[in-house]
């Protein structure tokens, strides 16, 4: 168990000489604390297997450290770096049973038998698996091979940190549910720092503490769930997470105002004057746009369609050539095909080329 | 409901009727009549029963004498030609490169021997070890060894041996190279992740999902070296003495030297008779080692 330092690690694949543009991972700097459950989100194609790849040593950096506890491992192999990974597809050892693969990695560790057998079983209870323990590893189902690769990555206690790659895509979604809250359950009984790859939000939201969302092979925000849906620090997040996205609108920002087409909505915090030359944009989750009957002093946007998500209604509308959704709220009968939009201020945002601006309370 | 009666589909399967009747039925056929006679030339037949079939299996016959003796040289042929190429194989499959030009440059260089005709090889290592003008030989010889497969059993042996292992080790090899290249990276990712030494990833991953290609290997390699004729015959013709005499080169002798139709095709129907039950008791042997042995006692 370690807390994990990247220092101004990066990844190209194509040498260290190619311009900055082109890296799979772009230079980051954080912290991953010890004990702590992270989820990696983000699209295929961001980087983040390529920064589990590097944490696990799979992949050698081609800038930048990796300290564990301080400590600089970098240019340790994998073998010597005490990490586990589980990949996307179940790796199961075909000529061992269930238990020999799961006594594999301690075995090759030279750990005692009577704490290799205590430990297996241990790790076999938790995931259900001991009534398979003596049987052929290749003869079970998929989610039986995954979680017999999720048991071979959980079963060392001392690793630095566990490392999920995508583990739940072969899974059934029924299964999914289940697995996922199992690996929570273990997350707090093994007390192991474990990071979590996915690009499914709703996985990433409930299995972690923190959620690191990876766009274009940068890290654009860590923070907690509610962190990412409330305040996200870029339009990517905010478009990533939630469903529908988040609202990106072009407008004019100056002081507490914003301005689309002309039309002036109220913000919370004072921006002053925003720096020429950038994009502004203000952003604000369908939660928090309500449709209403048109009315002078509201934004009105024509109607496209309604989505009814039995929980919550959202209206799809569009404001001169901008798409929003927004909120339709419980007893409000759309007529006709145009309405107004009330925003809640205190969840409009401004960004200027798809990042936050803070403003002045 | 009634069928569809259409005796017209009977013409569909007369081709191959035909083709399987002249190429495989009546030779075979012809074969086994043969084996139940003697000849004298000339065409006459006289019937014999089973006679050649106690003969053969009889040692202190001629014909049995030397059907058994040909037979264990065989069989010690072919497990030591096993035994050599197929680590040897697996050896060079493990060490070939896994991407880039130098792929492409390994898998010619080891498919230019199976290219190379039987009886070329043979001639190239008839003469690669002559003491005489063989680079092989004379070498040997130079350095101080009495080196002559023309005299010396143990030396036509070894020379016979190298030849094989020369010519069809790559076969070997490319075979498990193809099944080596079928273990996806992530397998190796997660052994190292494991702390698998590199023996335990043999073992665990590499041989294991070799099994399938290993045994079409050990196949084929045993129903080539049971049956081999061309080779040994070029380069030793069955000598010194007896010594380098397989059974196809025994079957030969009888049956065309000697012109005993009868007792050649006795000996052929055993001698096709064993390379099945052989080939069927490997078969069954290794698609079923690892799947049925029963599960350990304890869990790790």
């Amino acid at each position: 168990m370690a807390r994990i330092d990247l220092v101004d690690l990066a990844q190209s694949y194509s040498g260290n000489d190619a311009p900055l543009e082109s890296f799979a991972l772009k230079p980051v700097t954080m912290t991953w604390r010890q004990g702590g459950a992270y989820a990696l989100l983000g699209p295929s194609g961001c980087g983040k297997t390529t920064l589990l790849n590097l944490i696990s040593g799979i992949v050698t950096p081609s800038r930048g450290k990796i300290l564990f506890d301080g400590q600089d491992i970098t240019p340790l192999s994998t073998q010597k770096r005490n990490i586990a990974q589980v990949f996307q597809f179940p790796v199961i050892y075909d000529t061992m049973t269930v238990g020999e693969n799961l006594a594999f990695p301690l075995k090759n560790r030279g750990v005692a038998k009577a704490e290799v057998n205590a430990r297996v079983r241990q790790i076999a209870d938790l995931l259900d698996l001991t009534p398979y323990l003596n049987r052929k590893a290749t003869r079970l189902t998929a989610d039986a091979k995954q979680k017999i690769s999720l048991g071979r990555g959980l079963v060392r206690s001392d690793v630095a940190a566990v490392l999920f790659d995508e583990p739940l895509t072969v899974i059934d979604p029924e299964l999914k549910w289940q697995l996922r809250s199992k690996l929570k359950a273990l997350h707090r009984e093994l007390d192991l720092t474990m990071i979590y790859v996915t690009h499914d939000q709703t996985e990433a939201l409930t299995f972690a503490d923190t959620v690191v969302v990876m766009h274009d092979g940068r890290v654009v925000q860590s923070g907690t769930p509610a962190e990412l849906f409330d305040k996200p620090a870029h339009t990517f997040v905010g478009y990533f997470i939630g469903s529908p996205g988040m609202n990106i609108v072009p407008a004019e920002v100056s002081g507490h105002e914003a301005r689309i087409d002309g039309h002036v909505i109220g913000l919370r915090r004072n921006y002053g004057v925003l720096p020429a030359g950038k994009k502004i944009d203000i952003g604000v989750r369908p939660e928090f746009v309500d449709v209403a009957p048109p009315a002078s002093g509201l934004l009105s946007a024509k109607i496209e369609r309604i989505d009814d998500l039995g929980r919550i209604q959202f209206a799809r509308v569009r404001v001169g050539n901008t798409k929003l959704a927004a909120r339709v709220p419980p007893g409000f009968a759309v007529s006709g095909d145009t309405a107004g939009l009330v925003f809640n201020p205190a969840y409009v945002h401004v960004y200027a080329d798809s990042h936050l601006v803070e403003g002045v309370a | 409901m009634d069928k569809t009666i259409n005796q017209k589909a009977w013409f569909l399967v007369l081709p191959v009727f035909l083709v399987v009747a002249f190429s495989a039925v009546l030779p075979l056929m012809t074969v086994v009549n043969y084996s139940m006679q003697d000849t004298f030339g000339n065409n006459q037949f006289f019937w014999n029963g089973v006679g050649w079939f106690k003969e053969l299996l009889d040692p202190s016959t001629d014909l049995g004498g030397r059907f058994l003796a040909s037979l264990g040289r065989n069989l010690l042929f072919s497990a030591i030609i096993l035994a050599i190429e197929v680590p040897l194989g697996i050896v060079v499959a493990l060490s070939m490169p896994r991407e880039g030009w130098s792929v492409a440059a390994c898998l010619v260089i080891l498919a230019l021997p199976l290219l190379i005709p039987w009886n070329v090889v043979g001639t190239i290592w008839q003469i690669f070890g002559r003491p005489d003008i063989g680079l092989l030989g004379y070498t040997l010889n130079y350095l101080g060894f009495n080196y002559n497969y023309v005299s010396n059993d143990l030396d036509a042996w070894a020379t016979v041996i190298v030849m094989d292992v020369w010519h069809w080790t790559s076969l070997v090899a490319l075979l498990c190279y193809a099944g080596l290249k079928s273990i996806p990276d992530a397998y190796y990712q997660a052994a190292q992740i494991d702390g698998a030494s590199r023996w335990a990833v043999f073992k665990a991953i590499q041989l294991p999902k070799m099994n399938r290609v290993l045994l079409i290997a050990v196949l084929l390699r045993f129903m080539d070296s049971f049956m081999i004729y061309t080779e040994p015959f070029v380069v030793t013709g069955g000598g010194p003495g007896n010594s380098t005499t397989f059974v196809s080169i025994e079957l030969v002798k009888i049956a065309l030297g000697q012109f005993d139709l009868g007792k050649a095709a006795a000996l052929s129907l055993v001698y096709n008779l064993i390379i099945l039950i052989v080939c069927w008791v490997f078969y069954t042997v290794m698609t079923n080692a690892g799947t049925e042995r029963p599960a350990k006692e304890g869990a790790a």
